[in-house]
This record gives C-alpha cells, structure tokens and sequence, in this order.
C-alpha cells in the first residue's frame, strides 16, 4: 500500500482529544535499540545494514500491535512522502535523508511508529494526545518487550541497551511532550522558565523554527540523560515538570486576561484579521498568528472551534503538505499564496473572534 | 582565526546567540558546522552546541592509546571524535576507559538501572547464583572430578557474559 493512501487525514488523527491538551499536544515516548552482532547503522556498509532491515522488519511486522500496519524500506518512499512524515512528527528529519537498507513500520493510528536504521537499529516510539506520558510508556515497553523475544538486543548489565551515541545508551529511552505556551512567551517568562527546567537536566527546545527561536511558541521538553535512572523514575519526574509547566502557563493565561486583556485580545483579533484576510502569507508567520488563534480558541474567544483547528492548520500549512496533490515542484511565493487561499477558506466558517469571551470555560483564569 | 571545535581550519561560520544579556559566541569552520549539522538549520540550538561543545573529544585515549581500533567492527577514537557516535555495540567494551568519563559527564549515573530483556534475568540473584556454581566449581576441581568441573566453569562464563556472536545470524 501506498503511504499517502495509508495516512489517516490530518483532522483524522487530531480529532481525539487527551487530558491538558489546551496546553500539551503530545506526549512520545521513544526507546532505542540494536542488534547484537551488527555494526550500529552509521558505521555499518549496505548489507550489513539490510542484513538488519531484513531482521527487524518482519519481525516487527508480526507483533498483533501491528496488525495492519504500513511496512516499507525508505528507497520506496518519494522525497515529498518523508517530508510529509516529518511535518506529521511520525519521523526524524533525519530518518527522511535515509536511504538504503532503512525502513518504516507504523500502525493505523500511527500511535506507534518503528524507525529501522536510523540512527541505531531500532527507533520505536509512541505517541499519544495530550499529557499521557504513562500510557505512551506502557505502549511503548510492551511493544519492546513482545520484540525482544524475537530480535537479540545488544545489550550489557552494567550500560543497559547500548546505542549509537553514548548520549542515549542505558534505557536508550526520550521521553518527551510538546507543549503550546504562548502566555510564557507574551508574559516574557518563558526564558526564566527555560533555564529552570534546563537546571533539572531536560531540554527544552523550539519545536518549529531555526536556532533557538520558537515559532508558534510551541516547546519541546525532554529528558536528556539515559544512564542511571529508571524509565518509571525519569517519567514521573518530567511529568511534575510538565504540571507544573501547565500550572505556570495557566496562571500566565489567567493574569494576562486580569490585567492586559486588551492586550490579548488584540494580539488574537490581529491573528484572526491577518489569517482569515491575507492573500500571500509565510510559513513563519502564519505559525506565529495560529499560535495566537490557538490561544483564542483556548480563551473561548472561537465559541464554534475546538483547538483541533488550529493543530490542523498547524499541519496542513507546512510546506509538503501545500505541495501534495501538485505534480510541479511549487516555489516558496507559490507556497505563500496557497497557504492563505488554504487559510481564508478554513477561516470562512470560524467567525470574528467574540471579545471578551461570553463565559471563561476554565476556572483558573478567575 | 580558528575553528572553535577542531582548532584546525579557519573558521567561516560564526554564530552568535543572546541569552538574558550574555552574548555567547562560536566560530566554526565549514565542515564542523557541518558535522553539527549547522547547515540545517532547522531544531539547531547554539546552546546545544556549546552545552556539548568538546563532549565528543573527552574520551580520553584508553590504554592501548588513540589508535586502538575495535575487534569487531574497525572503528577507532578517530571516528568517535569526528561524529559522537559508535561503530557497534562491542566498541563499548573496547574504548570502555575512554568512555568512562564521557559517561559519566552526560549521565546521571554509570550504571543500568532500567530495564533489563526477560532473557537477561537470573533468578534467584546472579551474583548468589554465581557463588554456588564456583563452590560446586571448587569442590568438583578439588574432588578431581573435571568432567563436570567443565560444565560448571561453562556455565558460569555464560551467566558471567551474555552470548556475544550474532545469534541472529
């Protein structure tokens, strides 16, 4: 089968809803593995590196969690299918430049993912709405644990699974959410916060953008040492982060709208003007205005979306998927122009923003 | 003026990133922004870059010194130096000096404590296990009996080792 005919629409797979996703999107958790035996993809000739393809695959193929999955080698996927992946957060940038001997298992509801070859043997991670860091780590452990019995894991009792990078050896695992907290940022606190957070040694980086700007002021938390913790332990602690992350972003929301609500509504109201009206728009500022439509929405200031909207156009807007469905490879301004006829038409139905918001729909802000 | 990272080429790539009124500068050369992956700019962090800025460097030469190359795959430290990353699973035991320390700067501890494959459990404890099978050992060695003195020394250098062949193959 085809990828572009396996993927689920966009809306499809953001429709379900997860607890916290006002503010957490996503919840992944990813485990790192090798086979013993092999050199590590990076420094593996060809056919070792099929040689692994051609262990891991079928054997991931078999898992019941599986069933009905998409399985292909990267060689078969065009240039625009990866890059499409990539934009749908299924994939590393890394993974789409791959090419012989790597492969891709995904699961219908691409809530598991398996990379093969990419950068160690074995990439599996699952992915789940809103904060549900537990349960994308019991999907995960199982799906591990099943693949165990048939593939040999590289593995020492005193350094755990041993991977590529010494950076990810031991549980070899990321876990990791991606949080939308537009409030920090119009509050100028989200840099203290960044530094508190790097304190606890996770990583906190801009989801979209280039160096250490965050477009659609969307971050990524993660934990980045691997070696000396259990999975469960490190889990729990990135999950108080995250709560306390959600308090911080909440009471930020709370305090603009008591006392700078002109100021936000403005910043939502512009968004809205500029999205719903321009005829030629980029990728970056349109990730910047949806950010703000976002947080709108989330104020109840679009009584007839929910933020599923907006977490599609997030999407859809990205520059593969304006390109699909064109045979002739689009240039950036046509990009541009697409993207706000896309945007206009989406807007239709959405409605001027109702300000100030008919009644708060969370009690935090009062 | 140099390359920040490999103190060799002239730097052509420089970056500068405000951090709460700290200026913090790199000058790099192209093929180190490179391997960085400074041509991509896309989810690059110059803090990143400074955070792990020598990380790749720190293993220090084991005792076999920077040439030792491993059994199993070729890789040498070289390699290491150039990408951060290993050759295959057995390079952790060949450049195991050299990766304490590196270990030890990027974790929280050195040793595993996650989980463990079904197929690496012992039960009752390993190291008990271990005791009884090298008194049996001793016993039988000292009753003369090296038929089965074998099979004990065999089975404890399989407890002791998880199979290194490629089972798989």
């Amino acid at each position: 089968m085809k990828i572009d005919e396996f993927l689920p629409s966009p809306a499809a797979t953001l429709k379900s809803s997860g607890p916290h996703d006002r503010i957490v999107m996503s919840s992944r958790v990813r485990l790192a593995r090798n086979l013993r035996g092999l050199p590590f993809p990076g420094w593996a000739k060809k056919p070792d590196r099929v040689k692994a393809l051609e262990l891991i695959r079928p054997a991931v193929e078999s898992l019941p969690a599986m069933a009905g999955a998409f399985s292909g080698n990267m060689d078969d996927l065009t240039s625009l299918d990866r890059q499409i992946l990539v934009e749908r957060h299924l994939i590393s940038r890394e993974h789409a430049a791959k090419s012989g001997g790597s492969g891709l298992v995904l699961n219908p509801d691409l809530s598991l993912c398996v990379m093969i070859n990419e950068e160690d043997h074995l990439r599996m991670q699952a992915l789940r709405h809103g904060l549900q860091l537990r349960a994308a780590w019991q999907a995960i452990d199982q799906l591990d644990s099943a693949l165990e019995g048939k593939l040999d894991y590289a593995f020492s009792r005193e350094l755990g699974y041993l991977t590529a990078c010494p950076t990810n050896v031991g549980t070899g695992i990321r876990v990791s959410a991606m949080l939308h907290l537009p409030a920090l940022v119009l509050d100028e606190q989200i840099n203290q916060i960044i530094t508190a957070v790097n304190k606890l040694s996770l990583a906190v980086r801009g989801l979209y953008g280039e160096g250490t700007e965050a477009l659609g002021n969307v971050f990524q938390v993660s934990n980045q040492m691997t070696l000396g913790e259990t999975e469960t332990d490190l889990l729990e602690r990135l999950h108080k982060v995250l709560a306390q992350l959600i308090e911080h972003e909440e009471n930020a929301r709370g305090r603009l709208l008591e006392k700078r609500a002109k100021m936000v509504f403005n910043h939502v109201g512009r968004a809205y003007g500029i999205l719903a009206n321009a005829h030629s728009i980029s990728s970056k500022e349109t990730m910047n205005l949806l950010s703000l439509l976002r947080l709108g929405i989330d104020l109840g200031c679009f009584p007839k979306v929910d933020c599923t909207l907006a977490d599609e156009l997030f999407m859809i807007t990205q520059p593969a998927h304006l390109q699909k469905g064109f045979a002739e490879k689009l240039s950036a301004d046509e990009r541009d122009l697409l993207r706000a006829d896309m945007l206009r038409e989406r807007l239709l139905q959405v409605g001027r923003p109702v300000t100030p918001p008919p009644a708060p729909d969370k009690p935090s802000g009062n | 003026m140099l390359c920040d990272l490999c103190k060799k080429n002239v730097a052509k790539v420089h970056l500068t990133q405000m951090d709460k009124g700290e200026t913090k500068k790199i000058d790099l050369c192209e093929e180190c922004a490179k391997v960085k992956g400074i041509d991509d700019p896309t989810g690059f962090s110059l803090a990143d870059l400074l955070l792990g800025l020598g990380a790749a460097q720190e293993m220090e030469p084991g005792a076999a010194g920077t040439g030792a190359r491993c059994p199993a795959c070729g890789f040498t430290q070289a390699e290491f130096k150039k990408t951060g990353r290993l050759g295959c699973a057995e390079c952790y035991r060949t450049f195991a000096e050299g990766l304490e320390g590196l270990l030890k700067s990027m974790h929280k501890g050195t040793r595993h404590v996650g989980k463990v494959p079904q197929s690496q459990h012992f039960s009752p404890d390993l190291e008990e296990q271990l005791k009884g099978l090298q008194r049996k050992l001793e016993k039988a060695v000292a009753e003369e009996d090296f038929e089965q003195a074998a099979v004990l020394r065999d089975q404890i250098k399989r407890l002791r080792e998880p199979p290194s062949h490629p089972a798989a193959l």
